[in-house]
């Protein structure tokens, strides 16, 4: 057998009926993750044809688009107040008792954005595959699983066969050398990769991202990087399995245990690409290059170091991005005064992301010109940040700490940025209306978004880590 | 879902690159539990003004837009988000065909999957069709091919089992319930 990409071993054991010219493989699909934005149709369609949700044991599901994250709604002591998203949660509710499927809800302590909670829960595991109703869906595959985002249709799919219908794609190696600099993140490089990919540059391809720098990262940081695959047009991103996956999943509540670990663990270390394989297209990178990034425009490839300046030309797009933007070719990004800063999103909520703000914020204030909201990934996330004493950091610094959910990242439980307003976001998409209707969405690490919170401008978080 | 052999229309042509799927339904519209009606929704941010208001000047709500099925999109048409919204509202306007250089893998797959039939083509074809909006054309897809008025015929990439599921109005659950003794054949082999 001709040496095989980590992809490539994942996808062949999955293979129900490998895809011919006439017909696509059938994938058998190990792990289904579903919430209450793309699965209502997706249930009248079971409802239709009357058949059962076939794996329950392989379906988790959980609310986190259309949550509040005020703690009186959400815990039910006043109804939630966006009508349609109240109707959401409950269609969700009502759908998962109906079907026997698993759903962690609103009151319950294990919930939380589903690609955070995943891994917390130990169910995200090297080699499964693993899908949901959700581009980002691609953070799992930091676990060296193939996970991708479905729509509402293939929901339906999963839900009834435990298997999609899906064409192989092309890998991408995107090799890491060297190491990130101090106050340079996991974001910081994604950002410059998307940079150097364009938002198209993945289109048909899973990504596998290797190297030295990749290998020192920890599955918080891998988790960010291939959460952002998909803003590349990639289908998914992939870190092999090693010793930090091993030890981040280690006595995770639904991890393998005992014996089974073991038998896990042997499993695991296979997963690896062979010296020798072909990837269809290879990028490498240098991390001792990559400086803090920042998005300037309205899609994710637009994105420069934020000791950086705009580009000087362009094409209409460039132009129209800019005019949305209220910026001018050729601006430096740092100095640029802010509204509005937002930490969370399945990108950047998870512990060390808000042990990072912390650094920074300790001690500072919030500009008093800057509304910040910090939104943790999931009530674990919550409940550990809290344990810290960083919930008490991001309060004294005049920051607001919510409860866990997607929030700001898309707006869609009513935390929205207005119109005109300009907001430092670790989330994932900086496109037009993406945060609120007209508004302008920078993307960036934690570091930066703190940093720049406590000035009340575009600022790079090496001046105040010194 | 209907069988969709072939869709003449005069086109529509938004040229901008990268329209992402937040652009083409924004998500304050997806705490819908049903897909319907989601065509008053398409564009929303771009074709509605602050109080809701038309824009006279967006494509969609001009005279021409009226009865059109084929949109002709820049490079890279349905970045982004997942949400089937995005072709549910397509569809829900009328269209029926969309045309690009680039089409994003999700958005690809969740338009097939509602007839809404994704057509890639060369940089040139893309150029004529940019600078000629409103020029009729015809998408066959027994053929995979776009006809163009000047006689012109542009083959475009479709897989023999799409084809298939547009041609025959099959839908892909159909097809994949068939196969249920072969998954609890793996499920079985594999101890899943």
């Amino acid at each position: 057998m001709p040496a095989r990409t980590l992809f490539e071993k994942v996808w062949a054991s999955h293979e129900v009926v490998a895809e011919t010219a006439d017909t696509p493989a059938i994938l058998y699909i190990d792990l289904h993750l579903t919430h209450e934005v793309t699965s209502p149709q997706a249930f009248s369609v079971l409802r239709e044809r009357g058949l059962p949700v076939r794996r329950t044991d392989r379906t988790l599901a959980t609310l986190d688009h259309s949550t509040p994250t005020d703690r009186a709604q959400l815990f039910g002591e006043i109804p939630i107040r966006l009508e349609s998203a109240r109707h959401q949660v409950e269609a969700l509710e009502r759908n998962a008792a109906a079907f026997g499927v698993e759903l962690l809800g609103l009151k319950s302590e294990r919930r939380g954005i589903v690609h955070i909670i995943g891994p917390e829960l130990g169910v995200t595991q090297p080699g499964k595959t693993i899908v949901c109703g959700d581009s980002h869906t691609s953070t799992h595959g930091a676990f060296g699983a193939l996970a991708f985002g479905i729509g509402s249709t293939e929901v339906g799919h999963v839900m009834a066969t435990q298997c999609l219908l899906q064409r192989k794609p092309k890998t991408l190696a995107v090799e890491v050398d060297g190491r990130l600099a101090p106050g340079v993140g996991a974001k910081d490089l994604v950002l410059a990769i998307i940079g150097r990919l364009g938002v198209s540059g993945g289109t048909g391809h899973v990504i596998e991202y290797r190297g030295p720098a990749i290998e020192a990262l920890s599955m918080e940081q891998r988790m960010t990087v291939c959460n952002m695959s998909i803003e590349a047009g990639a289908r998914a991103g992939m870190v092999a399995p090693d010793q930090t996956t091993f030890d981040y999943l280690q006595e995770r509540p639904r991890a393998p245990q005992g014996e089974a670990w073991d038998a896990a663990l042997e499993a695991w270390r296979a997963l690896h690409t062979e010296p020798g394989a072909r990837f269809d297209r290879v990028l490498e990178l240098d991390a001792t290059e990559i400086l803090p990034m920042i998005t300037w425009g309205t899609n994710p490839g637009m994105v420069v170091p934020v000791t950086g300046v705009i580009p000087a030309s362009g094409d209409a797009v460039f132009h129209k991005s800019l005019q949305y933007m209220g910026f001018e070719p050729g601006q430096p990004m740092a100095g640029k005064p802010i509204d509005v800063v937002f930490v969370g999103s399945c990108t950047n909520a998870r512990l060390s992301d808000l042990r990072e703000v912390a650094r920074v914020l300790r001690g500072r204030r919030v500009d008093k010109s800057v509304r910040m909201l910090v939104v943790p990934g999931s009530q674990q996330v919550k409940r550990e940040a809290e344990a810290e004493g960083l919930h008490q950091v991001f309060i004294d610094a005049g920051a607001e700490w919510r409860e866990s959910g997607c929030s700001m990242c898309l707006g869609m439980n009513g935390d929205t940025v207005a119109s005109g307003r300009y907001s430092v976001s670790t989330s994932n998409r900086n496109f037009e209306g993406r945060q609120g209707t007209g508004a302008r969405t920078m993307l960036a690490s934690p570091l930066t978004a703190a940093a720049s919170a406590v000035t009340g401008r575009i600022t790079d978080p090496r001046d105040l880590l010194a | 879902m209907d069988s969709v052999t072939t869709i003449t229309s005069r086109t529509l042509v938004m040229a901008s690159t990268n329209i992402d799927t937040d652009q083409i339904i924004p998500a304050r519209f997806l705490t819908t539990t049903t897909r319907d009606g989601l065509g008053k929704a398409l564009f929303a941010d771009w074709r509605y003004d602050a109080e809701g208001q038309p824009r006279p000047d967006f494509l969609l709500n001009t005279p021409e837009a009226v009865g059109r099925s084929v949109l002709v999109a820049g490079r890279n048409f349905g970045c982004g988000s997942s949400r089937e919204h995005a072709p549910w509202a397509l569809v829900d306007f009328g269209f029926r065909a969309v045309i690009s250089t680039e089409i994003a893998d999700i958005f690809r797959s969740n338009a097939l999957k509602n007839g809404l039939v994704p057509v890639i083509v060369d940089e040139q074809a893309h150029a004529w069709l940019l600078e000629h909006p409103g020029a009729e054309v015809t998408v066959d897809v027994e053929r995979c091919v776009l006809s163009l008025p000047d006689q012109r015929e542009v083959s475009f990439p479709l897989e023999n089992f799409a084809r298939y599921c547009l041609l025959n109005g099959v839908d892909e659950l159909g097809f994949l319930l068939s196969r249920l003794p072969a998954i609890e054949e793996y499920e079985q082999r594999e101890r899943k």
